[in-house]
């Protein structure tokens, strides 16, 4: 292959790959800055790709499909909510205690309702996201170096890969430009100031983890009927860790996601396409380093050896108005 | 008044409590099982006596059992300290490396019980070893440990996984594993703990590593309760700023904490590596360390707590096998929706309940 044909198949898996790590770490972004620890993104992603699997199949809509996605997860954030805002039980061992659920109801009830040993059966193609054809493709493939990237980098990716790119300064707006992100920015610092202008901790909390579990309803779908065609046994594998590691390795900013969130897309489709492949003068290079290596530079990041990753001060505690 | 302030008895904070939550978390449980069109109670007889119909079934409990006895403590001993060690899993899993090299090294020369003490050496210093690093971020550079333990045990699977399907296979197999060890390098069984009861161990993997599971738990109880280093940790635990100020050195007591956490994990894989498959394997773990926080949090960070719950972990997992085998429209995975529940009610919503104890103990008391 030409270098620049691989040049663009990795280019193009790295966005495929990235999509679901965005949206995640997006939702842990507003929950993370409301000062609300969400270590069960994982469990919320994995429970929404099963509705939406589910959804999408029984009803032939891939909206539907996404629409139970967003529900399903939104449920759990209310959950992670309950247990962490309204009980001021420890965020970190609700987080874990969701994963566990979502992964366990996942393979038992796709069990008891397929009988295909968790899997769901396989949506039919109109029922989920569709590769869309942005216009002018045809007219720009012509063109050196540009046209190939638009053809098969920009276009040609399914909705939901462009709804996530979009998120990205939606986020920052909502963070940055609204009185809501303004509020909800506070009250991951300082909650008793937020409370002493009489806004609602509580109330506010809430709405960050709900905006969580709506993002990740998200990351879900396109996990189960854009990226494959069915929900798979733990087809997460571990990727709202990583997003979590992109959060974190971004400094919880919403930009800087989005670009920690490419660099782990793209190690991972890096090391996809370096499997079996010998690197001249050093032979084959084992894919684990490139598996292990977005958890290892967020490692460096948080010891401080790439600038200093300074989570919201309130993160993990929970607010007492009184006692 | 505010409840949170009310102070109970200890029969109710260690006793009522815990109970409630887990009759809950059951509850829930049996809700899902009732919801898939199969019936709870029946599913819970299967579980029991698949879990505890014969001395092998017992056998097989025990051995769920001797795990997450050892991820137990691991995860306890770092809570006493204030800290969340979410990496015994990785730990354990590293750990197993050092307990399979001293097996290979060893098991051609020595008995087993001239190896059992090198190996237990070699599982507890690799667990500390992996838990060093997010040890050290936490006390000197204030990383989350939560989130460093988290990063390491991806990093530890994916080191794992190179090791066995590069370094340590045997030359012209296709598993990723070690060569199984001679006798010298395995633990054995159980059969005469079980010939005192008058029943048969069976093919149960039941082996000595429970016997070293129990006496750390009594080791443990004596440090953490019996001892100044103990005491400074649980100091550091309820209050890192009141610690510090009493002259608690904390970075010391925070990075012991971890290795001594790392250390207990790390021995979790005799029990499987040297006890039951005398191999080191891909994934032995198998989430005995993230089983290890339900264990912690409903034993209430006690050694006797933790070897009551890791019993009923270690039933729920023998009795989830023979469910799913007698029922086969539940999966196995319905233990992981148990185990879940009980983490989310025993732990993070440990005081849901709370308050409506308060008040009927408060009239209770008075009246």
């Amino acid at each position: 292959m030409e270098t620049f044909d691989i040049f663009i198949s990795i280019l193009g898996s790295t966005i495929r790959l990235s999509i679901p790590l965005i949206f995640t770490a997006l939702a842990g972004l507003f929950s993370e800055r409301a000062g609300v620890f969400d270590i069960g993104l994982e469990g919320k992603m994995l429970a929404g790709a099963f509705a939406a699997a589910c959804v999408a199949y029984l009803t032939g809509s891939a909206f539907a499909g996404l629409g139970a996605a967003i529900v399903v997860s939104m449920i759990f954030s209310l959950i992670h909510g309950f247990a962490s805002i309204t009980s001021r039980g420890n965020q970190i061992v609700s987080g874990v205690a969701l994963n566990f659920v979502a992964a366990g109801l996942a393979v038992v009830l796709g069990h008891a309702w397929f009988g295909q040993g968790g899997r769901t059966p396989t949506v039919a193609n109109d029922a989920r996201f569709q590769p869309i054809t942005l216009p002018g493709v045809d007219m720009m493939r012509d063109v050196p170096f540009i046209g190939p990237i638009y053809a098969n980098v920009i276009s040609g990716n399914n909705l939901l890969t462009y709804l996530a790119f979009l998120a990205v300064p939606l986020s920052w707006w909502v963070l940055y430009r609204t009185r809501f992100g303004l509020r909800l920015r506070a009250v991951g610092e300082n909650p008793g100031a937020v409370d002493t202008a009489g806004i609602s901790v509580i109330w506010l909390r809430y709405r960050a983890t709900l905006v969580a579990g709506f993002l990740c309803g998200f990351s879900g779908a396109y996990l189960a009927i854009a990226q494959s065609a069915a929900f798979i046994n733990n087809m997460s594998a571990g990727k709202g860790y990583i997003a979590l590691a992109a959060l974190i390795f971004a400094k919880w900013k919403p930009v800087p996601v989005l670009f920690a969130c490419l660099l782990f897309g793209f190690l991972d489709a890096f090391a996809n396409f370096m499997q079996g492949k010998a690197v001249p003068g050093l032979g084959e290079v084992p894919v684990q380093i490139f598996q292990a290596l977005p958890y290892v530079l967020t490692c460096v990041l948080l010891a401080g050896f790439i600038g200093v990753a300074r989570p919201p001060k309130a993160g993990g505690v929970a607010y007492t108005k009184e006692r | 008044m505010s409840t949170a302030s009310v102070k109970l008895p200890n029969w109710i904070n260690y006793g009522l409590m815990p109970l409630i939550n887990l009759i809950v978390a059951f509850l829930i449980s049996g809700l899902v099982i009732w919801l898939i069109g199969e019936s709870p109670l029946e599913a819970l007889d299967f579980m029991l006596r698949g879990a505890l119909g014969s001395g092998e079934a017992i056998g097989f409990t025990l051995y769920y059992a001797t795990s997450f006895i050892f991820t137990g403590l691991s995860v306890a001993i770092a809570f006493h300290a204030g800290l969340f060690n979410i990496g015994s899993e990785g730990q354990a899993y590293v750990g197993g490396l050092g307990a399979a090299l001293v097996a290979l090294a060893l098991d051609h020369y020595v008995p087993w019980y001239v190896t059992m003490p090198f190996a237990i050496l070699g599982a507890a210093l690799f667990g500390a070893a992996w838990a060093f690093i997010p040890a050290w971020m936490q006390a000197k550079r204030g990383s989350h440990i939560v989130i460093t333990t988290i990063m390491f045990n991806f990093i530890g699977a994916a080191l794992m996984v190179y090791l066995l399907v590069n370094v340590l296979i045997v030359p012209g197999k296709m598993a990723p594993e070690t060569r199984t060890f001679l006798p010298g390098g395995q633990l054995p069984k159980l059969d005469w703990l079980m010939a005192i009861f008058g029943m048969k161990l069976g093919a149960a993997p039941l082996n000595f590593s429970f016997i070293i599971a129990l006496v750390m738990c009594v080791l443990i109880w004596l440090l953490i309760w019996r001892t100044k280093l103990g005491f400074e940790m649980r100091t550091l635990g309820v209050s890192p700023s009141a610690a510090i100020y009493a002259g608690v050195p904390y970075v010391r007591t925070v990075i012991i904490a971890m290795l001594l956490s790392g250390a207990l994990a790390g021995m979790m894989a005799l029990n499987p590596v040297l006890g039951a498959s005398a191999r080191l394997q891909v994934e032995f773990v198998g989430g005995a360390g993230f089983v290890g926080i339900a264990v912690s949090l409903m034993g209430r960070n006690h050694p006797l707590g933790i070897v009551l719950a890791a019993i009923l972990f270690g039933l729920l997992y023998k009795g989830g096998d023979e469910l799913s085998f007698e029922r086969p429209a539940i999966t196995r995975d319905m233990v992981m929706v148990i185990q879940g529940l009980v983490i989310l009610f025993a732990g993070a919503l440990e005081h849901m309940f709370r308050p409506a104890i308060v008040k009927i103990y408060t009239r209770f008391a008075k009246g």
